[in-house]
């Protein structure tokens, strides 16, 4: 049986973690690869990296950052921010990326998603869903949450995925930051409704939430942030807590 | 009369630089990015080369072929690199991984595609289902079937990364490994000195590690 995954997310700039980490054990807490070794060692299973670097430079110190973890890192990962054409991906790719993240670009140009399917297979294109309820519609948002599109969340991730999605990583907006639990109506709406794994991704507070999401919704994975960063829950004790309700994991 | 102890330090000197030969020679054809494939070996201190025409296969003990991708593409790069005949007469450890494992077999439903014929069974694509997704994506089980040094120190029930749609049908003549995803399948194969894994030992964590290295020494 396929084990559920568990996904730390690291935000970086220019090449840097940007949100603050208390792992009490790190030489230099805003290092993205001993961070991300640290995690590794832990038992995380997959790494999202999301490049927020605004520079003109900034492909070439996403290639950089992506070099350095796959040179040190043996689990896969996802890089994602930023990335607008084929050239990027491919660049990205030829690094050691295992998957690309793609949000806003897709929706302002959703053959970006066929072209790059018909490029790097399914597999690499991971698409980034930033969904926010107005009013009883859940709708699409840019900008990190904060530009409302006219995009249904459920229309345009079935679009994604009939143009060759590989994964959708849906981030509930509406519960990012609160810790009060993943969004478990909409996920399991969604992970019902595709043919692709999903990860949930939002909400995360304590190890239940975590528990509560793969019991409620058979999304594939669990991607969260500062529980993480701040060692309000350490992995292994996450992944003994899903082994004893019968999760499937990997330890 | 030299000693042993001075045998060897000739041998030492005149061995081939890391990379450059002696290990595992690398079959480039073009089929996907292999960064994370040379980054694992170099972590665990296994040469490794590359192999881009006939003469290149003397200078390496063993092979891997790499690949993602489509196999039917895949296959038609690795002909036009003119290596088909050597590689099907290699009589040296030989590791297909991912789609350079399938590319070990005789055919695949992915673009209905004839392939090297080297271990007689099919690559055929998972049925999906609201239970399996399609592709196969993640972290899942591998259960040895024969004693291998390939998979020594490796517990049974282990998890390797996996990510692909199309898989190598269940046959118990060739199935090293199998795993289970809808139906059981090979997640290794092995025939004579040909050797396929279906995972990312490069993306396996400790485990994957563990696999290469066992590789190099076989």
């Amino acid at each position: 049986m396929l084990a559920k995954r568990i996904i730390p997310c690291l935000d970086v700039k220019d090449g840097r973690t940007v949100k603050g980490v208390n792992f009490v054990d790190l030489r230099d807490a805003g290092d993205p690869v001993e961070l991300a070794w640290n995690y590794s060692n832990q038992g995380a299973d997959e790494l999202v990296f999301l490049d927020i670097t605004a520079t003109v430079e900034r492909r070439k110190t996403m290639v950089e950052l992506v070099k350095a973890v796959a040179r040190q890192i043996n689990i896969p990962f996802t890089i994602g921010g930023g990335i607008n054409e084929i050239a990027d991906a491919d660049a990205l790719l030829n690094a050691g990326a295992d998957k690309i993240s793609i949000n806003s670009a897709a929706v302002r140009n959703p053959k970006l998603i066929d072209e790059l399917a018909a490029a790097f297979g399914v597999q690499f294109v991971v698409i980034a869903v930033d969904t926010r309820s107005i009013g009883d519609k859940n709708v699409v948002h840019l900008n990190g949450g904060r530009l409302p599109t006219e995009r249904q969340t459920l229309e345009w991730i079935l679009e994604a995925e009939s143009r060759g999605a590989g994964e959708i990583l849906l981030t509930s907006m509406d519960h990012d930051g609160t810790k009060g639990g993943f969004d478990n109506g909409l996920l399991k709406t969604v992970n019902d409704a595709v043919h692709i794994p999903v990860i949930a991704s939002g909400g995360a507070g304590k190890v239940e939430h975590f528990v509560d999401v793969f019991e409620k919704t058979n999304v594939d994975a669990a991607l969260a942030a500062s529980v993480f960063h701040y060692g309000e829950i350490l992995i292994p004790d996450l992944k003994r807590a899903l082994q004893s309700n019968k999760i499937e994991v990997r330890i | 009369m030299k000693t042993p102890d001075q045998n060897n330090k000739k041998s030492l000197a005149e061995a081939p630089p890391s990379g450059g030969g002696g290990g595992i020679g690398i079959i480039l054809y073009g089929a996907g990015n292999i960064f994370s494939l040379t980054a694992a070996l170099e972590r665990l201190g296994i040469p490794y080369g590359f192999i881009n025409s006939e003469e290149d296969f003397d200078k390496y003990d063993r092979y891997i072929i790499p690949g993602v991708g489509h196999a039917g593409a895949a296959m038609n790069k690795l002909k036009a690199t003119g290596l088909v005949p050597k590689i099907k007469a290699l009589k040296k450890p030989t590791l297909g991984i991912c789609v350079g494992m399938q590319l070990l077999t005789s055919y695949s439903e992915e673009g209905d595609s004839n392939l090297l014929d080297i271990i007689p069974v099919k690559t055929l694509r998972f049925a999906d289902s609201a239970e399996h997704k399609v592709p196969h994506t993640g972290w899942n089980r591998v259960y040895p079937e024969k004693e291998n040094p390939l998979f020594e120190n490796i517990p049974s029930g282990s998890h390797f990364y996996f990510v692909h749609s199309y898989f190598i049908e269940y046959d118990k003549a060739y199935t090293l490994l199998a795993a289970d995803y809808g139906n059981q399948f090979s997640a290794s194969i092995w025939l004579d000195n040909f050797y396929g894994v279906q995972f990312h030992p490069e993306k396996s964590g400790e485990f994957g590690e563990t696999l290469l290295t066992n590789f190099s020494k076989i």
